[in-house]
Protein backbone atom coordinates (compact mmCIF):
# COMPACT_ATOMS: atom_id res chain seq x y z
CA UNK A 1 0.00 0.00 0.00
CA UNK A 2 0.96 3.64 0.07
CA UNK A 3 4.32 5.09 1.55
CA UNK A 4 3.06 7.45 4.09
CA UNK A 5 0.91 5.16 5.81
CA UNK A 6 2.46 4.20 8.99
CA UNK A 7 -0.55 1.64 9.86
CA UNK A 8 -2.83 0.24 7.27
CA UNK A 9 -5.90 -2.31 8.06
CA UNK A 10 -8.33 -3.73 5.96
CA UNK A 11 -11.46 -5.89 7.97
CA UNK A 12 -9.23 -7.29 10.27
CA UNK A 13 -11.37 -9.81 12.47
CA UNK A 14 -10.44 -11.82 15.43
CA UNK A 15 -12.51 -14.06 17.09
CA UNK A 16 -12.63 -16.34 20.35
CA UNK A 17 -14.28 -19.55 20.01
CA UNK A 18 -17.80 -17.93 18.98
CA UNK A 19 -17.12 -14.33 20.24
CA UNK A 20 -16.31 -11.96 17.44
CA UNK A 21 -13.68 -9.48 19.47
CA UNK A 22 -13.07 -7.57 16.74
CA UNK A 23 -15.64 -7.52 13.74
CA UNK A 24 -14.22 -6.27 10.64
CA UNK A 25 -12.51 -2.61 11.56
CA UNK A 26 -10.36 -1.37 8.56
CA UNK A 27 -9.03 2.26 8.98
CA UNK A 28 -5.50 3.76 8.03
CA UNK A 29 -2.64 6.64 10.00
CA UNK A 30 -0.25 8.47 8.16
CA UNK A 31 3.25 8.80 9.41
CA UNK A 32 3.78 11.58 12.08
CA UNK A 33 -0.42 11.27 13.08
CA UNK A 34 -1.42 10.91 15.96
CA UNK A 35 -4.16 8.91 16.36
CA UNK A 36 -7.02 8.30 19.41
CA UNK A 37 -8.07 4.66 19.19
CA UNK A 38 -10.96 5.04 21.89
CA UNK A 39 -13.52 2.70 23.06
CA UNK A 40 -15.50 1.63 26.11
CA UNK A 41 -14.36 -1.61 28.25
CA UNK A 42 -14.86 -4.56 26.36
CA UNK A 43 -15.04 -2.90 23.10
CA UNK A 44 -11.80 -4.96 21.47
CA UNK A 45 -9.81 -1.76 21.56
CA UNK A 46 -6.67 -4.64 23.02
CA UNK A 47 -7.20 -7.07 20.81
CA UNK A 48 -7.07 -4.72 17.81
CA UNK A 49 -3.92 -3.68 19.33
CA UNK A 50 -2.40 -6.98 20.27
CA UNK A 51 -2.87 -7.79 16.56
CA UNK A 52 -1.01 -4.41 15.47
CA UNK A 53 1.55 -5.26 17.56
CA UNK A 54 2.35 -8.82 15.93
CA UNK A 55 1.18 -10.57 19.44
CA UNK A 56 -1.98 -11.99 18.09
CA UNK A 57 -2.65 -13.53 15.07
CA UNK A 58 -5.60 -11.99 13.38
CA UNK A 59 -8.75 -14.34 12.23
CA UNK A 60 -8.88 -13.09 9.24
CA UNK A 61 -8.51 -9.56 7.20
CA UNK A 62 -4.84 -7.87 6.89
CA UNK A 63 -2.93 -5.33 9.05
CA UNK A 64 0.55 -3.33 7.98
CA UNK A 65 2.20 -1.70 10.46
CA UNK A 66 5.29 0.27 9.22
CA UNK A 67 5.56 -1.30 6.03
CA UNK A 68 5.24 -4.83 7.70
CA UNK A 69 2.68 -7.60 7.26
CA UNK A 70 1.46 -8.18 11.02
CA UNK A 71 0.54 -12.15 10.23
CA UNK A 72 3.13 -12.43 7.87
CA UNK A 73 5.87 -10.68 9.51
CA UNK A 74 4.97 -10.55 13.38
CA UNK A 75 8.96 -9.78 14.42
CA UNK A 76 9.93 -7.31 12.26
CA UNK A 77 6.60 -5.36 13.00
CA UNK A 78 7.90 -5.31 16.71
CA UNK A 79 11.47 -4.13 15.49
CA UNK A 80 9.95 -1.08 14.31
CA UNK A 81 7.29 -0.30 16.78
CA UNK A 82 7.62 1.09 20.02
CA UNK A 83 5.40 0.57 22.79
CA UNK A 84 4.13 1.69 26.10
CA UNK A 85 1.73 1.61 28.55
CA UNK A 86 0.42 2.20 32.05
CA UNK A 87 0.57 -1.25 33.30
CA UNK A 88 3.65 -2.11 32.31
CA UNK A 89 6.45 0.30 30.87
CA UNK A 90 10.07 -0.11 33.04
CA UNK A 91 11.73 -2.47 35.48
CA UNK A 92 11.40 -0.98 38.97
CA UNK A 93 14.18 -2.60 39.88
CA UNK A 94 16.40 -1.40 38.15
CA UNK A 95 17.94 2.41 37.85
CA UNK A 96 17.04 4.94 35.10
CA UNK A 97 20.36 4.15 33.37
CA UNK A 98 19.73 0.47 33.44
CA UNK A 99 16.43 0.44 31.90
CA UNK A 100 17.73 2.81 29.12
CA UNK A 101 20.85 0.25 28.65
CA UNK A 102 18.55 -2.83 28.30
CA UNK A 103 15.72 -1.83 25.83
CA UNK A 104 18.97 -0.56 23.85
CA UNK A 105 20.32 -3.74 23.92
CA UNK A 106 17.21 -5.77 23.68
CA UNK A 107 16.68 -3.67 20.49
CA UNK A 108 20.26 -4.23 18.98
CA UNK A 109 21.68 -0.78 19.72
CA UNK A 110 25.48 -0.54 19.84
CA UNK A 111 27.06 0.65 22.90
CA UNK A 112 27.97 3.78 21.46
CA UNK A 113 24.68 4.73 20.29
CA UNK A 114 22.92 3.44 23.35
CA UNK A 115 25.01 6.17 25.63
CA UNK A 116 24.56 9.01 23.14
CA UNK A 117 21.24 8.83 22.52
CA UNK A 118 20.21 8.07 26.62
CA UNK A 119 22.38 11.18 27.25
CA UNK A 120 20.04 13.30 24.99
CA UNK A 121 17.13 11.67 26.46
CA UNK A 122 18.49 12.76 30.31
CA UNK A 123 18.95 15.68 29.19
CA UNK A 124 15.89 16.39 27.37
CA UNK A 125 13.68 15.05 30.20
CA UNK A 126 16.03 17.28 32.67
CA UNK A 127 16.91 13.88 34.53
CA UNK A 128 20.41 13.43 34.75
CA UNK A 129 20.47 14.06 38.44
CA UNK A 130 18.20 11.26 38.32
CA UNK A 131 20.15 8.72 36.46
CA UNK A 132 21.53 5.86 38.78
CA UNK A 133 18.01 5.92 40.62
CA UNK A 134 15.63 3.07 41.02
CA UNK A 135 12.67 3.87 38.65
CA UNK A 136 10.74 2.60 41.97
CA UNK A 137 11.60 5.63 43.93
CA UNK A 138 10.81 8.37 41.04
CA UNK A 139 7.51 9.91 40.66
CA UNK A 140 4.84 8.71 38.55
CA UNK A 141 5.09 11.29 36.09
CA UNK A 142 8.44 11.36 35.28
CA UNK A 143 8.54 7.39 35.37
CA UNK A 144 5.77 8.26 32.47
CA UNK A 145 7.60 10.55 30.68
CA UNK A 146 10.85 8.68 30.91
CA UNK A 147 8.87 5.16 29.74
CA UNK A 148 8.02 7.13 26.46
CA UNK A 149 11.09 8.35 25.75
CA UNK A 150 12.51 4.46 26.31
CA UNK A 151 9.78 3.32 24.09
CA UNK A 152 11.06 5.82 21.20
CA UNK A 153 15.17 4.91 21.39
CA UNK A 154 14.92 2.64 19.10
CA UNK A 155 13.65 5.47 16.49
CA UNK A 156 10.56 3.35 15.72
CA UNK A 157 8.55 4.69 12.85
CA UNK A 158 5.14 3.69 15.09
CA UNK A 159 4.15 3.98 18.87
CA UNK A 160 1.80 2.47 20.64
CA UNK A 161 0.91 3.91 23.79
CA UNK A 162 -1.66 2.30 26.29
CA UNK A 163 -3.67 4.50 28.76
CA UNK A 164 -0.01 6.80 29.09
CA UNK A 165 -1.42 9.29 31.34
CA UNK A 166 -3.61 7.40 34.12
CA UNK A 167 -3.29 8.76 37.43
CA UNK A 168 -1.01 11.80 35.95
CA UNK A 169 -1.54 14.93 37.67
CA UNK A 170 -3.15 17.40 35.50
CA UNK A 171 0.44 19.71 34.78
CA UNK A 172 2.47 15.76 33.94
CA UNK A 173 -0.12 14.94 31.82
CA UNK A 174 0.49 18.02 29.46
CA UNK A 175 3.92 17.70 29.28
CA UNK A 176 3.26 14.45 28.63
CA UNK A 177 1.34 15.29 25.83
CA UNK A 178 3.99 17.64 24.04
CA UNK A 179 6.86 14.73 24.17
CA UNK A 180 3.98 13.21 22.02
CA UNK A 181 3.46 16.44 19.65
CA UNK A 182 7.03 16.39 19.64
CA UNK A 183 7.91 13.17 18.67
CA UNK A 184 5.19 13.02 15.87
CA UNK A 185 6.24 16.31 14.75
CA UNK A 186 9.66 14.47 13.98
CA UNK A 187 7.80 12.04 12.15
CA UNK A 188 6.94 9.22 14.41
CA UNK A 189 3.00 7.88 14.05
CA UNK A 190 1.78 7.95 17.47
CA UNK A 191 -1.65 5.54 18.34
CA UNK A 192 -2.68 6.35 21.99
CA UNK A 193 -5.88 5.23 23.97
CA UNK A 194 -6.87 6.81 26.90
CA UNK A 195 -9.97 7.09 29.29
CA UNK A 196 -9.30 11.17 29.20
CA UNK A 197 -12.20 12.94 27.05
CA UNK A 198 -10.00 15.47 26.83
CA UNK A 199 -6.95 13.71 25.17
CA UNK A 200 -8.95 12.65 22.56
CA UNK A 201 -9.59 16.28 21.58
CA UNK A 202 -5.45 16.85 21.49
CA UNK A 203 -4.86 14.08 18.32
CA UNK A 204 -5.30 14.28 15.13
CA UNK A 205 -7.94 11.78 14.40
CA UNK A 206 -9.55 9.58 16.29
CA UNK A 207 -11.83 6.25 16.28
CA UNK A 208 -14.37 4.80 18.77
CA UNK A 209 -14.51 1.31 18.71
CA UNK A 210 -18.27 0.17 19.87
CA UNK A 211 -18.76 -3.79 20.45
CA UNK A 212 -15.88 -4.93 18.10
CA UNK A 213 -16.42 -2.41 15.39
CA UNK A 214 -15.46 1.18 14.44
CA UNK A 215 -18.55 3.23 15.57
CA UNK A 216 -17.30 6.76 14.24
CA UNK A 217 -14.37 7.83 12.60
CA UNK A 218 -12.74 11.50 12.09
CA UNK A 219 -11.09 14.59 13.37
CA UNK A 220 -12.31 15.46 16.74
CA UNK A 221 -13.88 18.51 14.82
CA UNK A 222 -15.63 16.79 12.53
CA UNK A 223 -16.97 14.03 14.56
CA UNK A 224 -18.52 16.66 16.65
CA UNK A 225 -19.95 18.29 14.16
CA UNK A 226 -21.14 14.99 11.92
CA UNK A 227 -23.06 14.14 15.45
CA UNK A 228 -23.99 17.25 16.63
CA UNK A 229 -22.47 17.32 20.27
CA UNK A 230 -20.47 19.43 21.68
CA UNK A 231 -17.66 17.12 23.03
CA UNK A 232 -16.03 13.96 22.63
CA UNK A 233 -17.07 12.95 25.55
CA UNK A 234 -20.93 13.10 24.99
CA UNK A 235 -20.04 11.44 21.10
CA UNK A 236 -18.57 8.72 23.25
CA UNK A 237 -21.54 8.43 25.49
CA UNK A 238 -24.26 8.52 22.67
CA UNK A 239 -22.50 5.84 20.48
CA UNK A 240 -21.93 3.42 23.43
CA UNK A 241 -24.92 3.53 25.74
CA UNK A 242 -27.57 2.10 23.46
CA UNK A 243 -25.96 -1.25 23.04
CA UNK A 244 -24.99 -1.94 26.32
CA UNK A 245 -21.57 -2.48 25.83
CA UNK A 246 -20.68 -1.59 28.75
CA UNK A 247 -22.24 -4.95 29.91
CA UNK A 248 -20.18 -6.91 27.31
CA UNK A 249 -17.62 -9.50 28.44
CA UNK A 250 -14.72 -7.92 29.65
CA UNK A 251 -11.64 -7.69 27.12
CA UNK B 1 -10.88 20.03 68.81
CA UNK B 2 -14.80 19.21 69.32
CA UNK B 3 -17.14 17.17 66.69
CA UNK B 4 -20.19 18.36 66.50
CA UNK B 5 -22.40 15.28 65.44
CA UNK B 6 -23.63 16.77 62.64
CA UNK B 7 -20.22 16.30 61.08
CA UNK B 8 -19.63 12.37 59.67
CA UNK B 9 -16.01 12.51 59.21
CA UNK B 10 -13.39 15.32 61.21
CA UNK B 11 -9.77 15.08 60.48
CA UNK B 12 -7.39 16.73 62.40
CA UNK B 13 -3.74 17.17 61.56
CA UNK B 14 -3.31 13.95 60.00
CA UNK B 15 -0.11 12.73 59.39
CA UNK B 16 1.41 9.19 57.76
CA UNK B 17 5.00 8.67 56.73
CA UNK B 18 5.94 5.19 55.06
CA UNK B 19 9.71 5.51 55.44
CA UNK B 20 11.14 8.44 54.04
CA UNK B 21 8.02 9.43 51.72
CA UNK B 22 5.64 11.40 53.90
CA UNK B 23 2.16 9.76 52.25
CA UNK B 24 -0.47 12.65 54.79
CA UNK B 25 1.33 15.81 55.39
CA UNK B 26 -0.83 17.21 58.66
CA UNK B 27 -4.30 17.02 57.11
CA UNK B 28 -7.50 18.84 58.72
CA UNK B 29 -11.18 18.67 57.15
CA UNK B 30 -14.33 17.69 57.67
CA UNK B 31 -17.39 16.28 56.02
CA UNK B 32 -21.13 17.10 57.38
CA UNK B 33 -23.53 14.04 56.90
CA UNK B 34 -24.98 13.35 53.95
CA UNK B 35 -22.31 15.08 52.12
CA UNK B 36 -20.80 13.90 48.24
CA UNK B 37 -17.60 14.55 49.42
CA UNK B 38 -14.35 14.55 46.70
CA UNK B 39 -11.03 14.12 47.42
CA UNK B 40 -9.44 14.88 43.87
CA UNK B 41 -5.99 14.53 42.78
CA UNK B 42 -3.15 12.45 40.93
CA UNK B 43 -1.95 9.11 41.70
CA UNK B 44 0.81 9.07 44.57
CA UNK B 45 -0.80 12.03 46.49
CA UNK B 46 -1.94 10.36 49.49
CA UNK B 47 -5.58 9.86 48.48
CA UNK B 48 -5.74 6.10 49.39
CA UNK B 49 -3.64 6.17 52.76
CA UNK B 50 -6.47 9.03 53.51
CA UNK B 51 -8.92 6.50 52.64
CA UNK B 52 -7.18 3.54 54.44
CA UNK B 53 -7.03 5.76 57.87
CA UNK B 54 -10.51 6.78 57.43
CA UNK B 55 -11.65 2.80 56.45
CA UNK B 56 -9.97 1.87 60.11
CA UNK B 57 -7.97 -0.27 57.88
CA UNK B 58 -4.49 2.07 59.05
CA UNK B 59 -3.01 4.03 61.71
CA UNK B 60 -2.16 7.78 61.37
CA UNK B 61 1.22 8.35 63.13
CA UNK B 62 0.04 11.85 64.33
CA UNK B 63 -3.35 13.82 64.46
CA UNK B 64 -6.93 12.07 64.96
CA UNK B 65 -9.47 10.77 62.90
CA UNK B 66 -13.39 10.71 63.84
CA UNK B 67 -15.92 8.69 61.74
CA UNK B 68 -19.70 9.01 62.63
CA UNK B 69 -18.53 10.54 66.31
CA UNK B 70 -15.72 7.64 66.88
CA UNK B 71 -12.70 7.34 66.81
CA UNK B 72 -11.27 5.67 63.86
CA UNK B 73 -8.34 3.87 66.12
CA UNK B 74 -10.11 3.19 69.41
CA UNK B 75 -13.36 2.71 68.20
CA UNK B 76 -12.45 0.67 64.91
CA UNK B 77 -14.82 -2.19 65.99
CA UNK B 78 -17.60 -0.29 66.18
CA UNK B 79 -17.00 1.64 63.32
CA UNK B 80 -16.38 -1.30 61.25
CA UNK B 81 -20.20 -2.58 60.86
CA UNK B 82 -20.86 1.03 60.60
CA UNK B 83 -19.14 1.64 57.04
CA UNK B 84 -18.52 0.53 53.69
CA UNK B 85 -15.22 0.49 52.03
CA UNK B 86 -14.30 0.06 48.33
CA UNK B 87 -11.13 -0.23 48.25
CA UNK B 88 -8.86 0.87 44.84
CA UNK B 89 -7.78 -2.54 43.80
CA UNK B 90 -10.94 -4.93 42.48
CA UNK B 91 -11.19 -6.79 45.42
CA UNK B 92 -13.81 -9.72 45.31
CA UNK B 93 -13.89 -13.32 44.72
CA UNK B 94 -12.60 -13.89 40.97
CA UNK B 95 -14.06 -17.08 40.64
CA UNK B 96 -17.34 -16.56 42.56
CA UNK B 97 -20.49 -14.95 40.70
CA UNK B 98 -22.13 -11.58 41.32
CA UNK B 99 -24.50 -13.60 43.56
CA UNK B 100 -21.86 -15.44 45.49
CA UNK B 101 -20.06 -12.53 45.59
CA UNK B 102 -22.92 -10.21 47.01
CA UNK B 103 -24.22 -13.07 49.18
CA UNK B 104 -20.91 -13.98 50.84
CA UNK B 105 -20.22 -10.17 52.11
CA UNK B 106 -24.03 -9.55 53.35
CA UNK B 107 -22.96 -13.42 55.42
CA UNK B 108 -19.96 -11.48 56.67
CA UNK B 109 -21.88 -8.88 58.49
CA UNK B 110 -24.88 -11.67 59.49
CA UNK B 111 -27.26 -10.65 56.97
CA UNK B 112 -28.91 -12.34 53.71
CA UNK B 113 -29.07 -10.74 50.30
CA UNK B 114 -32.93 -11.39 50.41
CA UNK B 115 -33.18 -9.03 53.88
CA UNK B 116 -31.29 -6.15 52.25
CA UNK B 117 -33.48 -6.41 49.07
CA UNK B 118 -34.86 -3.23 48.90
CA UNK B 119 -32.27 -0.80 49.60
CA UNK B 120 -29.66 -2.75 47.13
CA UNK B 121 -31.88 -2.62 44.44
CA UNK B 122 -31.56 0.61 42.19
CA UNK B 123 -28.11 -1.45 42.21
CA UNK B 124 -28.26 -4.69 42.10
CA UNK B 125 -31.06 -4.27 39.13
CA UNK B 126 -28.64 -3.35 37.00
CA UNK B 127 -26.62 -6.52 37.89
CA UNK B 128 -29.58 -9.09 38.08
CA UNK B 129 -29.00 -10.41 34.65
CA UNK B 130 -25.43 -11.16 35.45
CA UNK B 131 -26.31 -12.95 38.79
CA UNK B 132 -24.67 -16.07 37.55
CA UNK B 133 -21.07 -14.59 35.92
CA UNK B 134 -18.29 -14.99 37.91
CA UNK B 135 -16.77 -11.94 39.06
CA UNK B 136 -13.48 -11.79 36.63
CA UNK B 137 -15.60 -12.23 33.69
CA UNK B 138 -17.70 -9.05 34.51
CA UNK B 139 -16.18 -5.88 32.34
CA UNK B 140 -14.65 -2.95 34.15
CA UNK B 141 -17.94 -0.86 34.72
CA UNK B 142 -19.98 -3.71 35.73
CA UNK B 143 -16.82 -4.93 38.43
CA UNK B 144 -17.01 -1.76 39.94
CA UNK B 145 -20.96 -1.92 39.99
CA UNK B 146 -21.00 -5.23 41.84
CA UNK B 147 -17.75 -3.82 44.72
CA UNK B 148 -20.53 -0.92 45.24
CA UNK B 149 -23.01 -3.25 46.21
CA UNK B 150 -21.01 -5.71 47.99
CA UNK B 151 -19.68 -2.23 49.86
CA UNK B 152 -23.72 -1.63 50.88
CA UNK B 153 -25.37 -4.87 51.53
CA UNK B 154 -24.57 -4.26 55.27
CA UNK B 155 -26.56 -0.96 55.47
CA UNK B 156 -23.46 1.72 56.42
CA UNK B 157 -24.09 5.09 57.25
CA UNK B 158 -21.14 6.50 55.25
CA UNK B 159 -19.39 5.05 52.01
CA UNK B 160 -15.42 5.36 51.53
CA UNK B 161 -14.67 4.84 47.72
CA UNK B 162 -11.19 5.06 46.53
CA UNK B 163 -10.70 5.30 42.93
CA UNK B 164 -14.33 3.51 41.84
CA UNK B 165 -13.80 5.04 38.76
CA UNK B 166 -10.24 4.45 37.75
CA UNK B 167 -9.40 2.80 34.74
CA UNK B 168 -13.24 2.50 33.61
CA UNK B 169 -14.37 4.33 30.57
CA UNK B 170 -16.51 7.20 30.22
CA UNK B 171 -20.00 5.82 30.14
CA UNK B 172 -19.40 3.59 32.70
CA UNK B 173 -17.95 6.41 34.82
CA UNK B 174 -21.19 8.48 34.32
CA UNK B 175 -22.99 5.77 35.01
CA UNK B 176 -21.53 4.89 38.52
CA UNK B 177 -21.75 8.99 38.95
CA UNK B 178 -25.49 8.58 38.55
CA UNK B 179 -25.96 5.63 41.42
CA UNK B 180 -23.50 7.73 43.53
CA UNK B 181 -25.97 10.27 43.47
CA UNK B 182 -29.17 8.41 44.07
CA UNK B 183 -27.47 6.70 46.92
CA UNK B 184 -26.64 10.69 48.52
CA UNK B 185 -30.27 11.02 47.30
CA UNK B 186 -31.21 8.89 50.22
CA UNK B 187 -29.10 10.47 52.59
CA UNK B 188 -26.11 8.33 52.81
CA UNK B 189 -22.31 10.10 53.57
CA UNK B 190 -20.29 9.71 50.94
CA UNK B 191 -16.68 9.96 50.56
CA UNK B 192 -14.80 9.34 47.08
CA UNK B 193 -11.41 9.74 45.28
CA UNK B 194 -10.88 10.06 41.89
CA UNK B 195 -7.66 11.31 39.24
CA UNK B 196 -10.46 12.46 37.19
CA UNK B 197 -10.75 16.44 37.50
CA UNK B 198 -14.07 16.75 35.56
CA UNK B 199 -15.70 14.34 37.99
CA UNK B 200 -15.81 17.33 41.09
CA UNK B 201 -18.30 19.23 39.69
CA UNK B 202 -20.37 15.42 40.51
CA UNK B 203 -19.58 16.20 44.16
CA UNK B 204 -20.95 18.80 46.82
CA UNK B 205 -17.54 19.87 47.73
CA UNK B 206 -14.28 18.48 46.87
CA UNK B 207 -10.60 18.20 48.49
CA UNK B 208 -7.79 18.88 45.87
CA UNK B 209 -5.35 16.69 47.46
CA UNK B 210 -1.27 16.88 45.92
CA UNK B 211 1.83 15.01 47.88
CA UNK B 212 -0.41 14.46 50.99
CA UNK B 213 -1.19 18.25 51.49
CA UNK B 214 -5.02 19.65 50.66
CA UNK B 215 -4.48 22.47 48.21
CA UNK B 216 -8.02 23.73 48.40
CA UNK B 217 -11.52 22.12 49.93
CA UNK B 218 -14.77 24.13 48.94
CA UNK B 219 -17.55 23.61 46.54
CA UNK B 220 -15.94 22.83 43.05
CA UNK B 221 -17.60 26.36 41.75
CA UNK B 222 -16.00 27.97 44.16
CA UNK B 223 -12.93 26.60 43.65
CA UNK B 224 -13.10 27.42 39.81
CA UNK B 225 -14.15 30.84 40.33
CA UNK B 226 -11.02 31.15 42.91
CA UNK B 227 -8.89 31.27 39.71
CA UNK B 228 -7.20 34.73 39.78
CA UNK B 229 -6.12 35.57 36.52
CA UNK B 230 -7.32 36.32 33.33
CA UNK B 231 -8.18 33.02 31.36
CA UNK B 232 -8.60 32.65 27.81
CA UNK B 233 -9.61 30.06 24.97
CA UNK B 234 -7.52 29.89 21.65
CA UNK B 235 -8.29 28.09 19.11
CA UNK B 236 -5.83 27.60 16.19
CA UNK B 237 -5.58 24.78 13.43
CA UNK B 238 -2.32 23.90 13.63
CA UNK B 239 -2.87 23.78 17.88
CA UNK B 240 1.32 22.99 18.98
CA UNK B 241 2.77 25.43 16.56
CA UNK B 242 0.42 27.53 18.12
CA UNK B 243 1.44 26.67 21.06
CA UNK B 244 4.76 27.04 21.28
CA UNK B 245 4.03 30.64 19.78
CA UNK B 246 2.04 31.67 22.42
CA UNK B 247 4.65 31.17 25.54
CA UNK B 248 6.58 33.61 23.69
CA UNK B 249 3.86 35.93 23.82
CA UNK B 250 4.85 39.54 26.01
CA UNK B 251 2.98 38.71 29.14
CA UNK B 252 2.60 34.80 29.22
CA UNK B 253 1.69 33.53 32.63
CA UNK B 254 1.27 29.83 31.51
CA UNK B 255 -0.11 28.08 28.09
CA UNK B 256 -1.06 24.66 27.84
CA UNK B 257 -3.72 22.12 26.39
CA UNK B 258 -7.41 21.99 27.04
CA UNK B 259 -9.84 19.93 25.33
CA UNK B 260 -10.28 21.21 21.86
CA UNK B 261 -8.60 24.59 23.01
CA UNK B 262 -5.51 26.06 24.31
CA UNK B 263 -5.92 27.54 27.75
CA UNK B 264 -3.34 31.12 28.05
CA UNK B 265 -3.36 32.24 31.58
CA UNK B 266 -1.99 36.37 31.25
CA UNK B 267 0.38 36.83 34.10
CA UNK B 268 -1.34 40.70 34.88
CA UNK B 269 -4.15 40.20 37.28
CA UNK B 270 -6.29 43.37 36.61
CA UNK B 271 -6.25 43.32 32.86
CA UNK B 272 -9.76 42.74 31.05
CA UNK B 273 -10.05 39.80 29.32
CA UNK B 274 -11.23 41.48 26.08
CA UNK B 275 -8.62 43.70 25.84
CA UNK B 276 -6.48 40.57 26.35
CA UNK B 277 -8.16 38.65 23.41
CA UNK B 278 -7.67 41.89 20.94
CA UNK B 279 -4.04 41.81 21.80
CA UNK B 280 -3.50 38.14 21.82
CA UNK B 281 -5.05 37.94 18.54
CA UNK B 282 -2.82 40.37 16.82
CA UNK B 283 -0.07 38.44 18.00
CA UNK B 284 -0.95 35.04 16.73
CA UNK B 285 -2.13 36.45 13.40
CA UNK B 286 1.92 38.50 13.55
CA UNK B 287 3.27 34.84 14.24
CA UNK B 288 1.46 33.74 11.13
CA UNK B 289 -1.87 32.21 12.86
CA UNK B 290 -4.38 34.12 11.04
CA UNK B 291 -7.19 31.34 12.19
CA UNK B 292 -6.62 31.58 15.70
CA UNK B 293 -9.72 32.97 17.43
CA UNK B 294 -9.35 34.30 21.14
CA UNK B 295 -11.91 34.93 23.98
CA UNK B 296 -12.02 35.34 27.24
CA UNK B 297 -13.49 31.57 29.37
CA UNK B 298 -14.64 30.64 32.47
CA UNK B 299 -12.23 28.74 34.57
CA UNK B 300 -12.80 24.80 35.87
CA UNK B 301 -11.39 22.74 38.83
CA UNK B 302 -8.93 21.77 36.71
CA UNK B 303 -7.45 25.36 35.88
CA UNK B 304 -7.41 26.06 39.58
CA UNK B 305 -5.83 22.31 40.14
CA UNK B 306 -3.07 23.20 38.50
CA UNK B 307 -2.63 27.10 39.22
CA UNK B 308 -2.22 25.69 42.95
CA UNK B 309 -0.02 22.98 41.98
CA UNK B 310 2.90 25.22 40.91
CA UNK B 311 5.11 22.70 40.10
CA UNK B 312 4.33 19.29 39.24
CA UNK B 313 5.34 16.10 41.04
CA UNK B 314 9.05 15.62 41.74
CA UNK B 315 10.24 18.49 39.70
CA UNK B 316 11.90 21.59 41.53
CA UNK B 317 10.12 25.08 41.17
CA UNK B 318 11.35 26.89 38.83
Amino acid sequence: MSGDLAIDVQDLTRRFGAFTAVGGITFNVRAGEVFGFLGANGAGKTTAIRMLTGLLAPSSGRATVAGHDVARDAERVKRDIGYMSQKFSLYEDLTVRENITLYGGIYDLRDREIRDRSARMLANLQLEHAADQFVRAIPLGWRQKLAFSVALLHQPKVVFLDEPTSGVDPITRRQFWELIYDAAAGGTTVLVTTHYMDEAEYCDRISIMVDGRIGAMGTPAELKRDFKVSSIDDLFVQLARPTGSAQGPAA
Amino acid sequence: MSASSADAVVADRLEKRFGQTIALAGLSFSVPRAELFGVVGPDGGGKTTLFRILATLLVPEKGTARVLDRDVVKDLWDLRRRIGYMPGRFSLYPDLSVYENLRFFASVFGTTIEREQAHIAPIYSQLEAFKDRRASALSGGMKQKLALCCALVHRPEILFLDEPTTGVDAVSRREFWDLLAQLKASGMTILVSTPYMDEADRCDRVALMQSGRLLAVDAPKAIAQSFDRPLLAVRAASRYPALLALRESPHVHAVYPFGDTLHYVDARRGEAPAAIATELSAFLASRGFADATVEPTAATVEDSFIARMGAPEGTRAA
